[in-house]
Formats: C-alpha cells, structure tokens, sequence
C-alpha cells in the first residue's frame, strides 16, 4: 500500500493528540491518581479518566474522522476543493432535525434528539441522491445542495422564532454551536453503526471519485458503474454527517480542511486521499476539542465555534489557493 | 463484418430545438471517419448519441452490433472509449495517473506500465508524474490522449482531439489514430482543420444544421458545392506533395 506512511504519520498524530486529550482536564491528576485511575474502577479519578475524558476524546475522534472523510468524499463527487458537509445542506439538515426535536420537548427522551438529527440528515440524504441520479453535473448538485442548506437554515430560524420557551431555545443554540463535552459510551456506540454504513459506501464510491477527476462523460463511459458509484457516495457522506452531527451537533470547517492537509501527499487522488482525510479530520477535532479546553474562558468555548474561528481564515486560504486549478 | 459503430436514423433534441435529425454513421474496424461540420452544427451531438450519451427521439444506436441502451456500463467500454472535448481535469494527478485510468480494470502495475507506453506514444513520457494542471493546456490534451489510446478498445470516438495542439503534435495525433486504425480499431474523430481531416481521414461525414451533407471519400465529400453550402466557403482541395491542403475564403454576400 501506497499510503501507508502517510497514514501511519497521521495515525500516530491523532494517537498523541487522543493521549493529550486523556491527560488534560479541569483537574490535574497526581501519579498516585493516575495509577488509582487504571487500578480501582471505582475511584474518582477513574470515573474522571473513564466517564468524561475517554468519551469525550473517542467521540472527537470519531466525529472528526466521519466529517473528514465525508468531506473528502464530497470534495471528489463535486470535483470541488470548497465543497464540505455543510455545502450539501446534510449539516443544516440535521440541525434542523435537532431543533425541531428540542422544541417539541423530546429532549427528555435519550437518544431523541439525536435520532431526529439522523433521521433528518438522512432524509436531505434521500433528496441529495434523488437528485445525483437525476442530474449528471455537479453544478447543479451544488445549487441544490445551497438551496436545502438555506431552506434548512431558514426553517431552524422559524424554530427559533416561534419558540414559546427560552429554556428550549437555549438547548437548541447550545446544541447547534457543537460540542462533544459530556458525551457517554452510549452516545458513541449509538452512531457507530450508521457511520460504519456511511464509510462502507464511501470506500465503495471511491474508484468512481478517481474516474470523476476526468469529467462526467469520461467517467459515464470509462466501464464504472457510475449511477450506482454516485449515489453510494452521496448516501455514504449524508450518512458520515448525519451522525456526526447526532452525536456533536454541527461542527463546521473539519470536512473542509481535512481533505486539503494531506492531499498532495496522497498524490491528489481522490480515491486514495479517503483514509488520510479520515485520519486527518480525527486529528483536527481531538486538537480543537483541546484548544476548546485549554483556552482560559469563563465558559468553555463550543467546539463548533473554536473550528469556524480556525476553519474561516481556512476557507479563504484554500480558494486562494485553488484559485489556480480553475485558471487551468 | 460487423461495424465497430452503427448509428442509423438518430434524431436527437435538445429542449425544443433539433439539434440531430435523422441522421446516420457507420465506422468500420480499421478505418478512420472524420465529422466535419461548423460550430453548433451537431458534430458532438452525433458522437454522443452513437455512444449512447444523448437520449434518441427516434432511431438506433449500436456499438459492434449490440444496441447501445441494451449495454451495461462495462460491455460498453469494452467496445468503445471516448474522449470528449471538456478537457477540465478535477485535480492534479500526475500524468500517468490520468493516462492509467485507461487501464484502470488491470492489475495496477500492469495498469502503469500501459500508461507510460500511452505517455510515450504521445511524446509525453518526460512529463509523466508532472501533475496535469501543472501542464499547458496541449500538454494536458496530450495526457489525455494517452488516457484513450490506454483503453485499447476497439472503436475510438474523439471530439476535437487536434484542438489545441501545436502544429507537429497534431499531426502526431492524427499518426497515432492511422496507426490504431491500422491494428484493426474504428476511429472517429471530429475535427475543425478540414486539410487535417481531407489528408488523414478514409471517409468525411459532413454536418449541416444537424443533418448529414455528404458522407464519402475526403475529395467527394469536401467538394466545392459542400463547402459552400455546409460552411460558406468558396474553395476547394488542392494537392500539395504532402497530401491535399484546402484553399478557401469567406462566401461574399450577394
């Protein structure tokens, strides 16, 4: 394999930053503590390590890799270094699914309002592949992509609006600046299963990505089966984002950026920069959760908003760089 | 012998205007067919619908015999490759990334090696991992080039594959298809450069306004009452010592 230094690096990388993320905390463990921690389950500073930082650090990681990798994968359907989660409409989507579930007052309910935020993504997933089949350009997949994520937005504003409780309306901001502060191994193992379903498609579409980089029509008669190769990677991405947003609220920017970290190292390869990009994103989310914790604030930033606050200037970079692909 | 590409009554709209109507090509194994025609005269569309790419209102498209909407993905690119004039390449892959892609159902070795025996044939094989947005414009045809001829499929189908390149590479690729043609491939191409296609081409389809013209030998096809009326060109064919250049000017309005 190719790659394979490459994603050893970045394995390692995402290793030291999910230890840092362990040893870093309000609270600072003395060596007695830390050898209480991996003795006697029961202790206090077990229960810090094992209920709140492995959660916390795990669910970082996990969501950082599906955004990453769903990033990647829509980077390479759209042939487009701006395209990310969000650029779909899969973000505002389940945002909205979120909101929705909060004001109604299901938030009492465990898992409620994640699975609406699923539900949600996956049904701006059904409409997004709809679409893919039907129109070959990837224009127009992100015009309609725009369309949702702004109808998306504007319908979670009417939430907002029409709120009768200010208490609901404070969870659903909470909720949407993003966070993966008190998060339970349930929470996690929750939404591994749709993101296992949603990375299986990915790796799946993968090959198709490759062939895309030469134009629709190359790619229709090159001998793939495109449609079915669209749609997986259209389903797989909804899916990656649905859950990582079920289970971190909306994270913006990690789609975005984990793809651009390591694409010249992958050769520029749509296909082959899935894995990296996944590693990537990891890394970057685990960082970001750290930065959220260790940046003194009064109240703990948002992890959404300590990646939009690196992510923006990002975005820029990025468009100034890729200004030179489209002058091509 | 079954033809390589049959197409036969195609009438093809786009929105409400015709743009292909009723017309009709067949390329052989083993020789090379020109389209010729002016801007917007249907020369792409034709293509697009022989390859199954452009829905039929009415007629019949087949590749080596075989109804073309009957195909599956595969048996399709087994029997034709195509290289379309959009020459955007999505991302930087070096150039015998893009070239393999041809090949890409091989074993990726043998996938690579296929590449750089396309790369050389187009006189690229220096710029092989150079990344193709790196690349001019006609470096990137050329890649693109290597792309098609790495398919080795028995019909080649090219939009404008001499645009953009200078004077000697076009003539090499115009080369590159006789010598395709002469291991048995159809090849046909759509070309602007009428000496180009009078010189290299067996057979010349002329395109007027979506329908067929001529349909002949390059001297019958490119005659003086075509060129007049198909592209408003007083002129003719001229033999020159390396083959026949045309001559022309502007039609003047009476």
């Amino acid at each position: 394999m190719k790659d394979l230094p490459l994603n050893l690096l970045l394995l390692a990388a995402v290793l030291v930053l999910a230890a840092a993320g362990l040893w870093l905390g309000e609270t600072r463990l003395t060596h007695a503590q830390w050898v209480q921690a991996f003795t006697d389950p029961a202790s206090g500073p077990a229960q810090v390590l094992w209920t709140i930082r492995a959660p916390r650090t795990v669910a970082a990681i996990v969501v950082g890799a599906a955004l990453g990798l769903a990033g990647a994968v829509m980077q390479g359907l759209l042939r487009n270094p701006l395209a990310d989660p969000g650029v779909l409409g899969v973000s505002g989507g389940a945002g909205l699914g979120a909101a929705l579930a909060i004001t109604f007052g299901l938030a009492a309910i465990p898992g409620a309002v994640e699975g609406a935020a699923l539900t949600a993504a996956v049904i701006t997933g059904v409409i997004l592949t709809v679409l893919a089949g039907r129109f070959r350009e990837p224009e127009t997949l992100i015009l309609f992509g725009v369309a949702l994520s702004s109808f998306a937005g504007a319908l979670t504003s009417l939430v907002f609006n029409l709120s009768p409780s200010p208490v609901a309306l404070t969870e659903v901001f909470a909720w949407l600046l993003g966070s993966v502060a008190n998060r339970d191994w349930h929470d996690i193992g929750r939404e591994l299963i749709p993101m296992a379903v949603g990375a299986g498609a990915c790796a799946y579409a993968a090959r198709g990505l490759v062939m895309l980089s030469l134009g629709e029509e190359t790619a229709q008669l090159s001998g793939l089966p495109m449609a079915r190769l669209r749609a997986a990677a259209v389903a797989g991405a909804s899916l990656l984002t649905g859950a990582a947003v079920a289970m971190a609220g909306i994270v913006g920017f990690v789609g975005l950026a984990a793809p651009h970290l390591v694409r010249t190292s992958a050769g520029a390869d749509p296909g082959r920069i899935l894995l990296p990009s996944a590693l990537a994103g990891a890394g970057l989310l685990v960082a970001a959760d750290l930065a959220a914790r260790v940046i003194p604030t009064d109240l703990e930033l948002k992890l959404g908003v300590v990646t939009a606050l690196f992510g923006a200037p990002m975005f820029a970079l990025i468009a100034w760089r890729a200004a030179r692909s489209w002058r091509g | 012998m079954t033809a390589a590409l049959t197409l036969t009554d195609a009438t093809v709209k786009r929105g409400a205007a015709t743009v292909l109507s009723a017309a009709g090509l067949i390329v052989e194994p083993g020789e090379v067919v020109g389209v010729v025609g002016a801007n917007g005269a249907g020369k792409t569309t034709l293509l697009r619908a022989a390859l199954g790419l452009a829905k039929l209102e009415q007629g019949r498209a087949e590749l080596a015999g075989r109804d073309v909407s009957t195909l599956s993905d595969a048996e399709r690119a087994t029997l034709a490759a195509y290289l379309p004039q959009e020459r955007r390449v999505g991302w930087n892959l070096p150039a015998w990334r893009v070239a393999s892609l041809g090949a890409f159902e091989r074993p990726p070795k043998e996938a690579r090696a296929t590449a750089l025996r396309a790369l050389a044939r187009v006189g690229l094989l220096d710029l092989q991992d150079r990344g193709v947005l790196d690349m001019s414009g006609g470096e990137r045809a050329r890649a693109l080039l290597a792309r098609l001829l790495a398919a080795s499929a028995p019909l080649l189908v090219a939009d404008e594959p001499a645009a953009g390149l200078d004077p000697d590479a076009q003539l090499l690729a115009m080369d590159l298809f006789r010598e395709e043609a002469k291991i048995g491939a159809g090849v046909v191409l759509t070309l602007h450069d009428l000496s180009l296609a009078a010189r290299f081409c067996d057979r010349v389809v002329v395109l007027a306004h979506g329908r067929v013209m001529a349909d002949g030998a390059p001297r019958s096809s490119l005659n003086v009452d075509v060129l007049a009326a198909a592209f408003g060109l007083d002129g003719d064919l001229t033999e020159t010592a390396v083959g026949p250049v045309l001559a022309a000017r502007r039609r003047r309005l009476h």
